[in-house]
């Protein structure tokens, strides 16, 4: 393997007696990157992150991580990881600096580092004022932020995130996508799984799109979008019950449509034309949208399906 | 290195396991202070009660009084209380409940560690509950002979083949409501063990069933012990004992595996 891939899968397979859960993926992560697992929910995504933080092993294929094979070196691969899972799993009959200590102590830290680092890390995802409370008085983003920090105590090379926004207010979903550049900039490789499009084009340096268990599309945000949607969409809503009636109407005014529940999407390339052309067609939605191309549209084209309902 | 010589029992980082245990129940101190009342009250019951109606008791040739008789029994139960209930509803809250393993499972620690770390947290807590029970015997003159001290590892062992038991039980374990098996299960262990009179009143087929009890065999073993009436069946007590819990605490590693790291 070559030095600067940190993580390297071939032919990534997870079954769970029948089900399939990961169905072969390749995936090659650089040191210092920050890489996505775009997808809806039931995708394989936490699987796939099971096995890369070596608590898994996988049904067939292989996984290298740091050049070390999860089966015989887990704990060592484990030693370097920061893991950021779906649920908190935090220990919530002690306060919130115990956590972070005891955590430390799991990586046989001795106890003075492992205070310096909670102090540091306290700081870091501002719960400093917070630090003898006990965890379950706690918000949920400040959870969420306590379980990062917890992550970050054996100072990890890569930090593995699944979902780490989910259920978090705006406000608390910036502040910790603040906290992630940040460890960016100081060479923490980012390993992020998230359906939220915003989130991985605003976090990811590449990222690959899972559906099903598979790889269904990999490159940067901007790249997927160019090479799967149009620049421009736009949505239009009607008052009817089923939004289907206006396909054939629509489709001579765009490279493509999509029909969801509540909307019509046109994929254009300059989607104030097209909206007075339908517009000019005597065709009047209820309300009209304009807006550029995002990884919803890149996901909806592959798939056929929306990533969030 | 450790990890990969033993892999199915475990390596050194189990103790941070019971590093963390103790930080918990340090917030939860009156838990433990109810541990060391509990051999009081099991002892001046007994001591007060049934010890004026019984009577003394011949055992191998000597005469005791039914306290003195009963009393190890009684240490043996508590052993395999404590140790049932923690390593029964403690460890199914972690596993299934508060996901505090999950996140375990995301340092060095392996799976086996977890088991083995809940294994060396029983041991530590049998260490003083046994002690203070023994204290409290001798206190209330239901010791048997100086060889009492004995009892002392004796019990920590009941309380290894008991909390071994209860971690590969928990694993079986789907709601709260299976927790009524395990008293199905605790109750007439309790009762049928032999624990408050000699095994010998039972009829010879019933005798052969209870001697497969581990309660049994702990409370013979540290009978045995505390009137100091050494015998070469002890060693086989004690092998006894000991063969359940390597069994309890292989099923419980396989079993963690299975469930969080499948």
């Amino acid at each position: 393997m070559s030095d600067s891939h940190i993580l390297e899968a071939h032919q990534l397979v997870k079954r769970f007696g029948d089900f399939e859960a990961v169905r072969g993926i390749d995936v090659t992560i650089d040191r210092g990157e920050s890489f996505g697992f775009l997808g809806p929910n039931g995708a394989g995504k936490t699987s796939t992150m099971r096995m890369i933080s070596a608590v898994s092993q996988p049904t067939g294929g292989t996984i290298s991580i740091f050049g070390l094979d999860p089966r015989t070196d887990g704990p060592e691969i484990r030693s370097r990881l920061g893991v950021v899972p779906q649920e908190d799993s935090l220990e919530l009959e002690l306060s919130v600096r115990h956590n972070l200590e005891m955590f430390g102590r799991y990586f046989d830290l001795p106890r003075r580092i492992v205070r310096e680092r909670a102090t540091e890390l306290l700081e870091f995802t501002q719960l400093t004022e917070r630090a003898n409370d006990k965890v379950d008085n706690l918000s949920g983003g400040m959870k969420r932020r306590l379980t990062i920090a917890r992550g970050l105590i054996n100072r990890p090379e890569i930090l593995i995130l699944d979902e780490p926004t989910t259920g978090l207010d705006p406000q608390a979903r910036h502040l910790l996508w603040d906290r992630l550049y940040r460890l960016k900039r100081e060479g923490v490789t980012l390993i992020i799984t998230t359906h939220y499009m915003d989130e991985a084009e605003q976090l990811c340096d590449r990222l690959v799109v899972m559906d099903q268990g598979s790889i269904v599309a990999e490159g940067a945000p901007r790249t997927l979008i160019e090479r799967f949607s149009t620049r421009e969409v736009v949505e239009l809503r009607f008052m009817t019950d089923d939004h289907e009636e206006y396909f054939d109407r629509l489709s001579p005014f765009a490279e493509r449509v999509e029909v969801l529940p509540d909307r019509i999407l046109l994929y254009v390339n300059n989607g104030d034309d097209t909206l007075r052309d339908v517009h000019a067609a005597n065709i009047t939605p209820s309300s009209a949208l304009v807006r550029r191309s995002s990884l919803e549209d890149v996901f909806l084209n592959l798939t056929g399906r929306s990533l969030t309902e | 290195m450790l990890a990969r010589s033993l892999p199915m029992i475990g390596s050194r980082r189990s103790l941070r396991v019971l590093e963390r245990n103790a930080l918990v129940y340090r917030a939860q101190w009156v838990m433990l202070i109810s541990g060391f009342f509990e051999p009081l009250f099991y002892l001046l019951s007994i001591g007060i009660g049934l010890n004026k109606l019984v009577g003394d008791l011949h055992v191998h040739g000597q005469v005791i009084s039914y306290a003195t008789f009963v009393a190890p029994g009684m240490l043996a139960t508590s052993a395999m209380n404590g140790a049932m209930i923690d390593s029964i509803f403690n460890t199914f809250f972690k596993l299934k409940i508060s996901h505090v393993y999950d996140a375990i499972l995301a340092t060095p620690l392996d799976v086996t560690d977890i088991a083995l770390g809940e294994v060396w947290w029983a041991l530590a807590r049998a260490t003083i509950y046994s002690a203070s029970f023994i204290i409290c015997m001798a206190a209330l003159g239901d010791a048997g002979s100086a060889w009492v001290v004995l009892c002392w590892p004796g019990a920590i062992l009941t309380s290894l083949t008991f909390s071994c038991m209860g971690l590969a039980a928990c694993t079986y374990m789907r709601t709260w409501q299976d927790f009524d098996l395990v008293t199905l299960v605790q109750l007439p262990l309790f009762l049928f063990s032999a624990t408050f009179f000699p095994i010998t009143l039972y009829p010879q087929w019933l005798g052969a069933i209870v001697s497969f009890s581990p309660l049994y065999q702990s409370a013979a073993l540290l009978r045995g012990l505390s009137l100091g009436q050494f015998d070469w069946i002890m060693i086989m007590r004690a092998g006894y004992l000991l063969a359940v819990a390597l069994l309890g605490l292989y099923v419980a590693a396989r079993r963690f595996k299975r469930i969080l790291a499948p």
